[in-house]
């Protein structure tokens, strides 16, 4: 079969440890030029180390990892000329100004002392910066820093772009403007390598997933493909009362979906359904419960989050599933969602 | 993006690319002078500090020294040339502090994923430290001519002599940008800088004649960095043998930043 596209990123059998950890363990994913890759998994399951070696900033133990062909670590160099990296944690001086960290990045990728300045001026328009554009970082929000550290990854146009939990900590609102400007990224054919930990994300950016844990690929596809293997909605079930499980389950027997086998709650139970029709499913099972007189307290319906794809992926929860459970969706239910605050890991790793 | 900056090709020849190099040292250079500006009480603090020790020094231990001080030497001309050592010593540690900073935020992480010359993180530090260096040991000698100090040689000895304490402490830079690259955190860096140069600045001659110290101490004391750039920029500032120190002043500066250079470049290289 003939190749019609060609590949921007090959990561093979990548292994990297610190100290005793096997941060990664063999990960294998290739990125088409042009597409959009979501690496989709939980704390810890290795994707900023896999952005990392990709970046040429951490050399792998095993494995050989390409970018448009060039290996990273002998044809660093290169590579850097093609790559753009916005890290899990912003990347931009505190103490200069969001103009001056423009213009200083936009100098050393060899822009003229004028060139840097409009290049600049133009960032921070388009990223919506230009009124606090003089003031210090330091005094800049979460969402206005992850902004910067965007725009500072655009200065020269590179070839692949890694963004590493671009939205983690940020409210709905500046969730939504990042994914705005990623989207209109890929408009304009850039490639992107995007590491997230909510499905919703993924499903919204990406053409292809790949779900990493503990250092593995554990699974690829659309987003699409993926859910398929959970169910395309949720129904969630509480009862009233806890005691009722048994002849709610017997209500619900005659529905067409099947438990999904997630018990988080007392009398909780939570129904994945395969077709499109969620919301006559949530009809269904209220009607079913309410013939069988069964309180319940709550009947609602929601998307798979990445804790109901690695349950089925692996039958155990995420480390901290109940949080990303929780997050999954905040991109669509803006309300009551106040985004929690991006925990700061101590120093970044690779030294 | 609805504009793009052009697509940069790489610099063509040899003499492009040591162009750029010298471009983003440069650049970072002038990064690191901005944080200073931005953070004006670290320079105040670091002047104030040097001054304190000249004036508790001069006041409070200047009768009981003056004695054994070389006949017609006031202690405090003795003393402002081992100070400005001294206070270079100590800001020497900060190289490591800043560098250490600079890991842990991350912006150097954006330097080391972008196309600039591998050095030149390293090299900006170095010379905005001794850029700040010249700025705080000129402060400090304008105080000193304030509380009684004076060169007794001419101008150029002067400046030589200043020159001897800013080429000390450029090559100590080296050696804490080496702790910079190797400690984590900017906490464990400023301990290691103080534990590493404490001794070397009391057991010298910075404040006493190493003759008035006990047998081992002196022998020590004469041959360490410290002292011989103590001797050498006190005798440029007020009479005296200077010959000898200075070479061995400049033996060490050069020592130094022979094994300090390289080591901190492959240091930085092999990160990650
Ligand atoms: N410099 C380091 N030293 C020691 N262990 C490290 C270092 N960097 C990463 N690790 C470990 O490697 C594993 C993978 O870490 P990594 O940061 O790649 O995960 P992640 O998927 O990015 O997680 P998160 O979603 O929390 O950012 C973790 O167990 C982490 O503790
Ligand atoms: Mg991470």
């Amino acid at each position: 079969m003939a190749e019609t596209t060609s590949t921007a990123a090959r990561v093979q059998g990548i292994v990297k440890r610190f100290g005793t950890t096997e941060a990664l363990s063999g990960v294998d994913l290739e990125v088409a030029e042009g597409s959009v890759v979501g690496l989709l998994g939980p704390n810890g399951a290795g994707k900023t180390t896999l952005v990392r070696v990709l970046a040429t900033l951490l050399r792998p133990d095993e494995g050989r990892a390409e970018v448009f062909g060039l290996d990273v670590i002998r044809d660093a160099g290169a590579v850097r000329e093609l790559i753009g990296l916005t890290g899990q944690f912003a990347a931009v001086d505190e103490l200069l100004s969001g103009r001056e960290n423009l213009r200083m990045f936009g100098r050393l990728f060899r822009l003229s002392r004028r060139g840097a300045a409009v290049r600049a001026d133009e960032l921070l328009e388009r990223f919506d910066l230009a009124t606090a554009a003089d003031r210090q970082v330091k005094t800049y929000s979460g969402g206005m820093r992850r902004r910067l550290d965007l725009a500072s990854s655009l200065i020269t146009r590179p070839r692949i772009l890694f963004l590493d939990e671009p939205t983690t900590g940020l409210d709905p609102r500046s969730r939504n403007e990042i994914w705005s400007v990623v989207r209109e990224l890929v408009g304009e054919g850039m490639t992107l390598l995007l590491t997230t930990q909510y499905l919703e994300e993924a499903d919204q950016l990406a053409d292809r997933i790949a779900v990493i844990d503990h250092g593995r690929v554990i699974a690829e596809g659309t987003g699409d493909e993926l859910k398929d293997r959970v169910g395309a909605s949720m129904v969630e079930v509480r009862l009233e009362e806890p005691d009722e499980l048994g002849r709610a389950r017997e209500a619900l027997r005659g529905l067409s979906c099947e438990e999904h086998q997630e018990a988080e709650q007392p009398g909780q139970i939570v129904l994945a359904t395969s077709g499109d029709d969620g919301v006559g499913m949530v009809a269904a099972a209220a009607r079913a419960l309410d013939s069988a007189g069964i309180a319940v307290r709550d009947l609602s319906l929601r998307r798979p989050s990445l804790d109901d794809v690695f349950l089925e992926l692996t039958g155990s929860a995420t480390a901290d599933g109940a949080e990303a459970a929780d997050t999954s969706d905040a991109g669509r239910s803006a309300a009551g969602d106040g985004g929690e605050a991006p925990e700061r890991e101590p120093a970044e790793a690779g030294r | 993006m609805s504009t793009q900056a052009g697509v940069v090709a790489p610099p063509a020849s040899l003499a492009r690319r040591f162009v750029k190099a010298v471009e983003d040292c440069l650049i970072v250079t002038g990064r690191n002078l901005r944080h200073f500006v931005r953070q004006p009480q670290l320079l105040i603090f670091s002047t104030i500090q040097p001054i304190m020790f000249v004036l508790l020094f001069a006041f409070v231990f200047g009768g009981a020294i003056g004695s054994s001080l070389p006949p017609g030497v006031e202690y405090v001309d003795f003393l402002l040339p081992g100070i400005f050592i001294q206070a270079a010593a100590f800001r020497s540690t900060q190289t490591a502090v800043g560098l250490a900073e600079d890991l842990d935020r991350g912006v150097i992480d954006r330097f080391r994923a972008m196309p600039i010359a591998r050095p030149a993180v390293l090299i900006g530090r170095t010379a905005a430290d001794l850029l700040r260096n010249v700025f705080v040991t000129l402060l400090m000698t304008a105080v000193g001519y304030i509380i009684g100090f004076r060169f007794r040689t001419g101008v150029l000895d002067a400046a030589a002599a200043i020159c001897v304490v800013l080429a000390f402490g450029f090559a100590l830079s080296w050696i804490f940008t080496y702790v910079g690259l190797r400690v984590r955190g900017a906490e464990a860096a400023q301990s290691a800088g103080f534990v590493a140069i404490f001794p070397l600045v009391f057991a010298s001659s910075v404040f006493v004649p190493v003759s008035t110290m006990p047998a081992g101490l002196e022998q020590f004391a004469s041959v360490s960095p410290v002292t011989v750039s103590v001797d050498a920029a006190r005798a440029l500032s007020i009479g005296g043998e200077v010959a000898e120190p200075l070479l061995q002043s400049m033996a060490w500066v050069l020592a130094i930043l022979l094994i300090f250079v390289p080591l901190c470049v492959r240091r930085y290289r092999r990160m990650g």
